[in-house]
């Protein structure tokens, strides 16, 4: 037709693409052989990093040839004035820069941009800073930029102030960004220090900090980086105040050896606990350490802010379980009902972590039970109907001589359960236990109840032998009476028993 | 060259170089028609141009003297080339679309003498106008071509060289005569008092109208004032057509609102709701909450059901919302009226919502050096493809076969009689005997040249859209676009503000009540502002000019009495987008050219065969199938490259093509010569 421009085929064009791509691949590999052969030659020159800049530029990912290219650098800066080798190291950086086009996330460039940095007699971090800036508005996700920046900050001693309003900055363009956040919680404790606390955050800053993850999360509730950072933000000013407590109660301690162990233990999951989410120290000790009044009413505050996006958004999972860990900071024997109808919420909005929410769900049940207990001072401990999944806190059960965990869902008794060395009777019936590991050298274990569940082998109880008083057992409704010769297999295996029940 | 060189046969004849005719004649010339695009005047783009400073002040003079220009005598030239079996219809000479024009200066007279005197340090900093347009344009390198108003054919589209351009006067006849010394003098000047490092220097200079003409090139002042929705039509267009490469653009900074006697930035996106200070943390809830509905309403029919035939302000009272947020999204997000139904309302809010985030944190983009590029875009795309284009040449009358009744030929200005299977024509040229009712709406229209943002923040370059509501209940909606100088539309340390409503009445009765609420205007024309006074919260207004455009939009075929193959497109309409006129172009090109895809994508300039280039061009199997095949690939491509663009920040379309534009443009038609 007439008129009509004329354009190259598809074929056409990918003939032309196929022939460009192998004289490309040509080029790099003849010139690639070049390099290599000329490292192992021990040649360090100009030409050298005229073909590793070739490469590089091409493919940045090379480690090998950056390794070269720094060895070439490291002599020439020998031969070299001071000012000229300023120059190389910036026309390297330029370099970098070029590379960092091509591949923005490769380790090698900005492996040896912070090399470089270390080497150049006047590093110009300014101008880093910058560069990095650029990088992060380009894509705000970049670590590999993150962590340069880190290194550039140190060493330009950029002030903390300045860093915070970075992070504001970031957070404003988009909220959606847990590395500004993290950052953000790195820096408030350096800015706001509080006296004796060095993990602290002064109470001024935090109302603040409390309100911009406000702002975040009723924006946009399902966004998960405001809701961590407001949960480490809730987690300041508790955790610290009770371990140190209670190493002082361990030391006093110290006459009354049996105490002394099960204090210990504490301490040492509170430690551990405490690395891994503060939120739960002060959940598992606020029995002990009673908040401060100012504490407390900030608490308040935070719990009615979350009631009210609940309000809005009833099925909002991250709403729900922060109002339970709020609730259990504040009072939570008080909040136990509210807590249970929470986490039956919790369950039916977010099925696939449902077993995760039962977990937490009995570790806050026992963990009730033992504050109740506390104030009665007794060795019988029930922890009956109440739908437990798991079991924990043993460590603070060790006097405890008769246990019921009967009517649960437990599947087994774990191996940390051996811990109640001073155990007579165990009740365990209408579970799921399918596993007794921890049934193991409980020396006054006596009588051991585990109608209805789910033993099936021989073999199941084998750990029973272990607990040399044990005489009345109760294996009604499990699957294990089915197998053949099972009381002769087992009067050998328990031959102390006498009261047997299949 | 003399208009006798012009082909006498052509198979589309476009008459008016605004938005519709242009996108019409690329389409057409890039499927291979043979098209002339003609213009009476002596400018692109008709009613959608943009001018200098001195630009608008000669078509203000040219308005002026309009009315006396003498009906041309040249009758009797063309009678006698009209042959029997023939009947001519004649077409207006004069464009009567604009009325009410008025102007009022404010900025002061005088001479500017002692102000330079002030000002001695200046001499020692040589920054000149490339370094502003640069830093302004970031690396962009696309065209911003100016077509100069020449007599001749245009096909010969110039080789883009931004710096040189950007420091040329966009039309050569408003080249004033100024000396280069104070020329680059009043740049630094100019420069020192809008750098945005210091902005707590309060605005030392006063402007005056002296330096609005030194300065006046700076100016791009468009007669029409819209945006461009990231997902509108035209955007779309301009992407798949790769007419984008031709054009930068520029994201809109933020939606602002007039409200209880203050403006008000409108919390439209998630950033910008999460960063508001006047919202409390429960409404940025039901915002967040009502927003997100809206973004796919159609799958929760129950929740409007019982409000279909209810409007839009009643089903956002019964959401339970704020009044600050009914606010919000009926005026600013949804655009809309109080009369508007609760269906249209919501896809309204839909719209705006799902061109979020596109390119920016809101849903417009807006051309560098103003709307009147968008035009010639298509233009020179059309030219590329081997379209011939004469300004100030006209067509006088259309030549009708009284069997067919179809037009085979017009006679132009020239009284050559040039043969066409289509015509094309802007509204504007259709003489009212031609029309079955005469009776149109207007759109009022203002444009101001400020001092200050209605707004300031700390970014004094950015573009602003503000909906200012209905002042009284029977006043129409305004809409307001405040351009920064960095938007290539104004110079800097002044603001080009367009206010744009439909009529009730003049334009200056419809718009001065709201120019005054939001703007401080000195009761002396040329007086200035007493500083210091409590007013002065308020930007003040330096030069204003109002008038009416004729809103044709809502005319179709049917409004005409014209043979079938002659197709008027409609001006500009009233909205804030060009969805409409590009509707229009649309439907247009698939009347004349049924079987052919609308705008398909420009091939890249590598992909192009020219004669000669070896011995692949004269190959047979190079018929339209295959090219058709390879415009499909590199559409698929384009879309990938363009889907990397929302993430990172000031995207245009116009990055999507690096490429340069050379190729193309050394492929001029043979016409020429």
């Amino acid at each position: 037709m007439h008129g009509r421009v004329k354009i190259k085929s598809t074929a056409q064009q990918e003939e032309e693409k196929r022939k460009e791509k192998e004289k490309k691949l040509k080029a790099f590999v003849s010139a690639r052989d070049a390099v290599l052969k000329k490292r192992s030659a021990g040649e360090h020159d100009e030409e050298a990093l005229q073909l590793t800049r070739q490469l590089l530029s091409s493919n940045p990912d090379f480690a090998t040839l950056w390794n070269y290219r720094r060895e070439v650098l490291l002599h020439l800066e020998t031969l070299r004035e001071k000012d000229e080798v300023q120059k190389l190291y910036e026309s390297e950086l330029h370099f970098i820069e070029a590379c960092l086009k091509v591949n923005p996330k490769s380790y090698g460039c900005w492996h040896h941009r912070t090399w470089v940095n270390t080497r150049l007699p006047q590093p110009d971090w300014t101008r880093e800073l910058g560069l990095c800036d650029r990088c992060l508005s380009l894509d705000e996700r970049n670590f590999h930029c993150w962590d340069y920046r880190r290194v550039v900050v140190k060493a330009s001693g950029v002030s903390v102030e300045q860093e915070l309003q970075f992070t504001d900055r970031l957070i404003g363009s988009n909220f959606s960004n847990y590395s500004s956040w993290h950052y953000r919680s790195t820096l408030l404790p350096q800015l706001h220090p509080q006296p004796f606390h060095s993990h602290r955050v002064c109470e001024e800053q935090l109302l603040k900090e409390y309100e911009l993850s406000h702002n975040a999360f009723f924006t946009d509730p399902n966004d998960q980086s405001a809701w961590f950072y407001y949960r480490w933000l809730l987690g300041r000013g508790v955790c610290v105040c009770v371990c140190l407590e209670l190493l002082c109660i361990c030391e006093d301690t110290s006459a009354h050896p049996m105490l002394c162990v099960c204090v210990c233990v504490y301490v040492c999951v509170c430690v551990c606990v405490c690395n891994l989410d503060d939120l739960h120290v002060c959940v598992c000790i606020c029995g002990r350490s009673e908040l401060s009044v100012e504490k407390s009413s900030v608490l308040q505050a935070e719990l009615q802010s979350c009631n009210q996006l609940l309000e809005l958004e009833p099925q909002n999972k991250w709403c729900l379980l922060t109002i339970i860990l709020l609730m259990r900071a504040l009072d939570p024997l008080g909040h136990e009902k509210e807590t249970l109808a929470h986490f039956q919420t919790l369950k039916e909005v977010d099925p696939m972590r449902s077993t995760y929410y039962s977990d937490l769900c009995s570790k806050f049940l026992i963990e009730n039970t033992i504050l109740k207990m506390e104030y009665a001072e007794v060795r019988v401990f029930s922890l009956s109907n109440k739908n437990l999944t798991t079991l924990c806190h043993l460590d603070q059960l060790l006097f405890v001589t008769h246990i019921n965990l009967s009517s649960n869902q437990l599947l087994r008794l774990p191996p940390h359960f051996a811990m109640l060395q001073c155990l007579e009777v165990l009740e365990a019936d209408d579970n799921a236990i399918e596993n007794l590991e921890g049934l193991y050298h409980l020396p006054k274990l006596e009588e051991v109840s585990l109608r209805n569940n789910q033993i099936c082998k021989l073999s199941d109880l084998e750990s029973l032998a272990s607990c040399t008083k044990l005489t009345r057992l109760d294996l009604r409704g499990n699957p294990v009476h089915r197998t053949a010769h099972i009381e002769s297999e087992l009067s050998q295996l328990l031959p102390r028993v006498t009261a047997l029940s299949l | 060259m003399a208009a006798e060189d012009l082909p006498s046969q052509f198979d589309v004849v476009i008459l008016g170089t605004g938005l519709t005719e242009s996108v019409i004649a690329a389409a057409c010339s890039r499927v291979g028609q043979s098209v002339l695009h003609l213009d009476r005047r002596n400018y692109y783009a008709g009613n959608w141009a943009s001018f200098t400073f001195n630009g608008l002040l000669s078509w203000i003079e040219q308005y002026k003297n309009q009315q006396e220009v003498p009906i041309t005598e040249l009758e009797q030239v063309w009678r006698s080339l009209i042959d029997e079996g023939e009947d001519a219809v004649p077409l207006s000479a004069l464009d009567s679309s604009i009325s009410n024009l008025e102007v009022f200066c404010y900025a002061s007279e005088e001479e500017e003498k002692e102000e330079e005197m002030k000002t001695p340090l200046s001499s020692f900093q040589p920054v000149n106008a490339e370094t502003v347009s640069e830093e302004a344009n970031g690396d962009s390198t696309e065209a911003h071509d100016t077509v100069t108003g020449d007599d001749t054919t245009a096909s010969d589209a110039k080789t883009p060289n931004e710096e040189h351009e950007v420091s040329e006067p966009k039309e050569d006849q408003h080249t004033s005569d100024i000396s280069e010394p104070s020329q680059s003098q009043e740049e630094k000047e100019s420069q020192l008092s809008s750098s945005p490092a210091d902005p707590t220097v309060e605005v030392q200079k006063k402007i005056t109208y002296q330096k609005l003409v030194k300065e006046g090139r700076r100016f791009n002042i468009d007669l029409v004032s819209k945006l461009m929705y990231s997902r509108g039509a035209l955007v779309d267009l301009l992407i798949k057509s790769n007419v984008s490469r031709y054009a930068e653009f520029k994201n809109i900074g933020r939606i602002l609102t007039y409200r209880n006697g203050k403006v008000e930035q409108v919390p439209c996106s998630r950033a910008d709701v999460f960063a508001s200070k006047q919202l409390t943390v429960v409404e940025k809830r039901m915002l967040m909450k009502f927003l997100t509905f809206c973004l796919d309403f159609e799958q929760h029919p129950e929740e409007y059901q019982d409000y279909t035939e209810k409007p839009f302000r009643e089903f956002l009272k019964n959401k339970k919302l704020t009044e600050n947020l009914q606010h919000f999204i009926l005026h600013s997000i949804a655009m809309v009226t109080q009369h508007t139904l609760t269906e249209e309302g919501l896809k309204a809010t839909q719209h705006f919502l799902r061109c979020l985030g596109r390119y920016g944190n809101t849903p417009f983009l807006f051309p560098l050096y103003g709307l009147g590029e968008i035009p010639q875009c298509f233009c020179r795309m059309c030219a590329v493809f081997g379209g011939i284009y004469c300004l100030r040449h006209s067509v006088e009358c259309l030549v009708v076969d009284k069997v067919s009744n179809k037009v085979k030929a017009v006679i132009d200005t020239r009284g050559q009689r040039i043969s066409c299977s289509h015509f094309v024509v802007e509204d504007s040229y259709i003489r009212d005997e031609q029309r079955q009712s005469t009776a149109y709406r207007q759109i009022s229209r203002a444009v101001l040249i400020t001092d200050r943002s209605v707004l300031p923040s700390e970014s004094d370059q950015q573009i602003s859209m503000v909906t200012i509501p209905p002042l009284e209940s029977s006043a129409p909606a305004v809409r307001m676009v405040e351009l920064c100088s960095s938007s290539m539309t104004c110079m800097p340390g002044t603001y080009l503000v367009h206010l744009t409503c439909s009529s009730s009445g003049k334009a200056q009765e419809d718009l001065a009540p709201v120019i005054s609420q939001l703007f401080h205007v000195s009761t002396i024309p040329g007086e200035e502002p007493s500083e210091g006074a409590e007013e002065r919260s308020k930007p003040a207004v330096l030069w204003v000019m109002y008038f009416n455009m004729r809103d044709t939009s809502a005319l179709d075929s049917s409004s005409y009495s014209l043979p079938s193959n002659v197709h008027v497109c409609t001006g500009p309409d009233d909205s804030l987008c060009s969805d409409y006129s590009i509707k229009l172009a649309e439907s247009v090109f698939h009347h004349i050219l049924p079987d052919e895809e609308f705008c398909p994508p420009a091939p890249n300039p590598e992909d192009i065969i020219y004669d000669g280039d070896g011995p692949q061009a004269k190959g047979p199997g190079f018929d339209e199938s295959t090219n058709t095949e390879a415009d499909k690939s590199l559409a698929e491509e384009e879309g990938a490259t363009h889907e990397k663009s929302p993430s990172t920040e000031n995207s245009e379309p116009a990055e999507m093509d690096s490429v340069t534009q050379q190729a193309p443009l050394d492929m001029t038609p043979a016409s020429e010569e």
